[in-house]
């Protein structure tokens, strides 16, 4: 079958589109619904695996829908980040449709229909994000992207989701028009381009100020990436059902901020003349900042799910400091773990969502004991925990060595001493679950007598744990993936 | 045929307005009005190839040649309001027939459409006429149908804000004309062409700068810069929703073109921008008219009078436009004129629609109106975003060049205000939103007979709203004809 990848592009974004609508007619049937949903995303996960493919035999491809305005056009191409960021995507979409599945029906939500429909639109932008081949899409499909998950967010409907979608489209859409606009059309008049090109679209004319002033703006620009002070939104966000937390929350929506940052980083800059204008500094404050103050907001919550949420705005932070350090090595290892992370939170966002869906706990400190109840949900969290704090047999492992083997080869060791005191704060927060649900004895007062969560959800984080055992054990494709990205 | 255009367009609603007052029943009234309509639309739209690939159509009233007859131009800029005019206008009659008939009382619907017929003779002549004194002539054919077709609903507090309009719009006028006399004063001719010629030498004349001021007040209280705006919020709160409508997108916009045409085709842009320094008045004006007006919308309950309040901040993104004085601001301010007219007639449509079924557009009887209409909301919801600036919608491309233009002349204040001006967008349009769609109608509210709009006004409202998707992702057309009214109007400049 001769498929040529200028038509696979198309396919990523519009297949999902397709499916949205296909999913709305089929809204009065929910197991045709479902299976409309389950189809999709196998056939993106497909079309992404042969687009990786013919990267892979050195097909490049750039295909342009529409010239919007004269010199600006929503184009997309093929480019090792976007296809590691696609298939991360793609992969995780298969296995949260099966989560989402058991997990919407086990808590009979309402509205169902409307939140598939969203969230194929949602992976769509995702797709569009991961694929464009300039800023001006890339744009175009951060901000559909924001308003298609905003009825996801606020999915319930009270008056607490009404509150976080104000904070959600507040912070995203205020700081994407505020700033990342801004300097979006900036850049343009300075450079009049927008294209994603190797090394950057900025001569050794433009003055280290301006560039200075540019990425700071670009960084704050992008609220996705949750550098502080815009993180609000994601513990806001945390309203919404699981499903929406683990795809959107851990994988689409915040790995669309980093991988924005790490496209504007490399491309839109080029590390190099980054460097030579010393344009990081501030961000890269920020960002470590931003790790140690979250993984301590993070050490005293004791919902859950906002326990994770901090956690991954540490995390994402991590992507940000690594991409800034502007290292070969540290800028692979944040590629790495935009991928690393991404199955990572997922297993511990389906675990959280399976303790929730099987016992209605939502606080760490009713979960003594449960362990013994849940046992595959508890070891996949296990995995989970064991990847976000980096240590072997998860991904997590990886990334960490990367970022530490890049900043030791830039002797930057104010980064190492972040990353060390961090890797101590995230084992601070994720052991202690771990042992309470493994070796303390469940209250007294706690009689429910449940077992594991609905079969599609154990599957699910089944899965995405096994994943990211996998990913450490055979990185091969990952790596050659990484190394693949020219700076 | 081509030929006879520029005064064909104006002739024909004008010979049809009696047409209505002999048939007065109101669908055959209706009827005679949409093909008038589409007619001078189809009209508009052949017009635009032969003015832009060939040069201005030109056409000599009575057969008197030009600087002593009156002269019908269309040239970039003219065809391209008219076809804005006319594209809106053909839109609106479609989707008015239920909602007039709803709001207007039986026995005075004929006289509705004959009076929309004469406001449309007057903003279509407004354009087309070459002639400073025939401008005058059919702004007030205009301005005085106007007040009669914002008065002639059932709401009797639409009668004091149309004599609002009335006495301010007056003063406007008057202006206008001691401007024209001025002008005529110095010069001795009426013709736009050939008193920019003769003006060229008259520079340093204090009459002709005082013409300048005149005409730039008069008609900017007929466009409701700020601080002139005060008659704008009640005129569109208690017009007929179809009035409303046409009005917010139409009228404000052709006193554009006549300050664009004032400014640039008679005074020329560097007495006006050079020598007098207009360009900071008007940006003082129009940022002050982009935060108090988006302010303002932020704190009205009453949505149609919201949408009142965005329009006199979005006037001030079109005048923000000229006042950057480049090519790429004109060009923006331009480009805005078409974006705004698709928005806020999508936006106002909307609310014609809630009015229809509901019979108020206070926000807190649209509690919950997202389950009983959902197209219209959705439709509110799209042209919301396309007002905000978001991307894919006309909005954006508006806010772009604005930007750009304010970066390209390192105007910072300018590039905040944009910005923050489209957050204010944002505040004010999701309070609808989250009415419409977060909460539940009140205990007692009688839902009875609510559902959606007829299926003619919803059709034509989103016929509206693909247009704004539409001209929003591929703008190389409306962007093309707006580079080429700026540079057009700016000639040489600077």
């Amino acid at each position: 079958m001769a498929v040529n990848p200028e038509q696979l592009l198309q396919a990523a974004v519009f297949l999902p589109l397709a499916g949205a609508v296909l999913i709305g007619l089929a809204g009065s049937r929910p197991d045709l619904r479902e299976t409309v949903t389950l189809v999709t995303a196998v056939a993106l996960f497909i079309v992404i695996c042969l687009l990786y493919r013919s990267f892979e035999q050195g097909g490049q491809a750039t295909v342009t829908l529409v010239e919007t305005l004269p010199g600006l056009t929503i184009s997309f191409h093929t480019e090792p980040l976007g296809l590691l960021f696609a298939l991360v995507a793609g992969f995780l979409w298969i296995v949260t449709s099966i989560f989402s599945i058991g997990y919407m029906r086990g808590n009979r939500e309402h509205h169902q229909t409307r939140f598939y429909v969203y969230f194929a639109v949602a992976l769509a932008s995702t797709m569009g994000i991961a694929l464009s081949a300039n800023m001006f899409s890339l744009f175009i499909f951060y901000e559909i992207l924001t308003l298609s998950t905003y009825p996801l967010v606020t999915h319930k409907g009270n008056d607490e989701a009404k509150a976080a979608g104000r904070v959600y489209l507040g912070v995203l859409l205020g700081t994407s028009i505020g700033l990342q606009l801004f300097a979006m059309i900036w850049t343009w008049i300075i450079t009049g381009t927008l294209d994603f090109t190797e090394g950057g679209v900025f001569d050794s004319r433009v003055s280290e100020t301006v560039l200075l002033i540019l990425f700071t703006l670009y960084i704050f620009g992008i609220g996705k990436a949750a550098v502080m002070p815009f993180h609000r939104w994601l513990p806001a966000a945390m309203v919404a059902p699981t499903p929406v937390s683990a795809l959107l929350h851990a994988v689409a929506v915040v790995k669309a901020g980093v991988f924005t940052v790490m496209k504007v980083s490399v491309y839109l800059f080029g590390i190099d003349t980054l460097a030579a204008a010393a344009a990081n500094q501030w961000v890269l404050l920020f960002a470590c900042a931003t790790i140690i103050i979250a993984s301590v907001i993070a050490l005293g919550k004791d919902n859950l799910k906002a326990r994770l949420a901090y956690s991954t705005i540490s995390q994402l932070s991590y992507v940000v400091m690594a991409t800034v350090v502007l290292a070969p090595l540290t800028v692979a290892g944040a590629a790495i773990h935009i991928a690393a992370h991404a199955f990572g939170k997922i297993t511990l966002f389906f675990a959280a969502g399976s303790i929730y869906t099987a016992s209605g706990k939502t606080k760490v400190s009713q979960l003594n004991g449960i362990g013994h109840k849940m046992p595959w949900t508890m070891t996949a969290f296990t995995i989970g925990s064991l990847s976000m704090i980096g240590v072997p047999p998860a991904a997590g492992f990886l990334s960490k060595w990367y970022m530490l083997q890049g900043a030791w080869a830039v002797e930057n060791w104010f980064v190492i001493t972040i990353i060390v005191i961090s890797t101590l704060l995230n084992a601070g927060y994720f052991l202690p679950i771990v042992y309470a649900a493994f070796f303390r004895q469940a209250d007294d007062e706690d009689t429910s007598s449940h077992g594991e969560a609905p079969f599609p959800i154990v599957l699910a984080l089944v899965l995405t744990a096994a994943g990211t055992v996998l990913l450490f054990l055979l990185p091969g494709r990952l790596l050659e993936l990484v190394e693949a990205i020219r700076l | 045929m081509i030929a006879h255009l520029p005064a064909l367009q104006v002739v024909l609603p004008l010979l049809f307005a009696p047409v209505c007052v002999l048939l007065r029943q109101h669908t055959l009234v209706w009827l005679v009005t949409l093909l008038v309509s589409w007619a001078v639309f189809i009209m508009a739209c052949l017009s635009i190839p032969v003015v832009f690939d060939i040069g201005p159509l030109s056409y000599e009233l009575g057969g008197w040649a030009a600087p002593w007859g009156i002269e019908y131009k269309l040239d970039q800029l003219s065809a391209f309001v008219v076809l804005i005019v006319t594209a809106i206008g053909a839109i609106v009659i479609t989707y008015a027939r239920q909602s007039v008939t709803h709001e207007i009382p039986r026995d005075r619907v004929y006289l509705f459409y004959t009076a929309y017929l004469l406001n449309l003779t007057g903003i279509l002549g407004v354009v087309v006429t070459g002639d400073v004194f025939n401008l005058f002539v059919f702004i007030e054919i205009s301005s005085l149908s106007s007040y009669a077709l914002i008065s002639i609903g059932r709401d009797r507090r639409a009668l004091m804000a149309a004599y609002r309009y009335l006495v301010l719009g007056t003063i406007g006028a008057t202006f206008i004309l001691i401007g024209v006399g001025l002008l005529y004063v110095m010069t001795g001719t009426l013709n736009i062409d050939d008193l920019q010629q003769r003006l060229v030498d008259l520079e340093e004349q204090r009459t002709v700068i005082t013409a300048l001021a005149f005409l730039t007040v008069g008609i900017s209280l007929k466009f409701a810069l700020f601080p002139l705006h005060f008659w704008l919020p009640n005129a569109y709160t208690y017009a007929p929703s179809v009035i409303s409508v046409f009005l917010a997108s139409t009228t404000t916009k052709v006193f554009i073109y006549v300050l664009l045409r004032f400014l640039f085709s008679i005074f020329g842009a560097s007495f006006v921008y050079d020598v007098v320094h207009v360009d900071r008045i008007l940006l003082i004006c129009s940022v002050l008219a982009i935060f108090s007006g988006s302010l303002s919308a932020i704190y009205q309950d009453n949505i149609k009078r919201m949408l009142a309040y965005s329009s006199i901040a979005q006037i001030g993104y079109m005048v923000l436009g000229v006042g950057l004085a480049s090519v790429t601001g004109v060009l923006a301010g331009i480009i805005h004129l078409f974006n705004h007219a698709l928005m806020k007639a999508a936006l106002f449509m909307c609310m014609g629609c809630v009015f229809y079924r509901i019979g108020s557009v206070s926000i807190g009887q649209m509690k919950g109106i997202g389950r009983t209409m959902p197209w219209t909301m959705a439709a509110f919801v799209i042209a919301g975003l396309s007002l905000v600036g978001v991307p894919l919608t006309v909005g954006f491309i508006s806010k772009w060049y604005l930007i750009q233009a304010a970066i390209e002349q390192d105007n910072w204040v300018i590039v905040i205000t944009v910005l923050a001006g489209s957050l204010l967008a944002m505040i004010y349009i999701w309070r609808v939103v989250e009415a419409a769609y977060f909460q539940e109608p009140d205990i007692g509210t009688d839902t009875a007979g609510h559902g959606e709009a007829p299926p003619m006004m919803v059709i034509a409202l989103w016929v509206v709203i693909i247009a704004n998707i539409y001209f929003g992702i591929n703008a190389e057309m409306t962007s093309g004809f707006a580079r080429r009214s700026a540079e057009f109007l700016l000639g040489a400049w600077p």
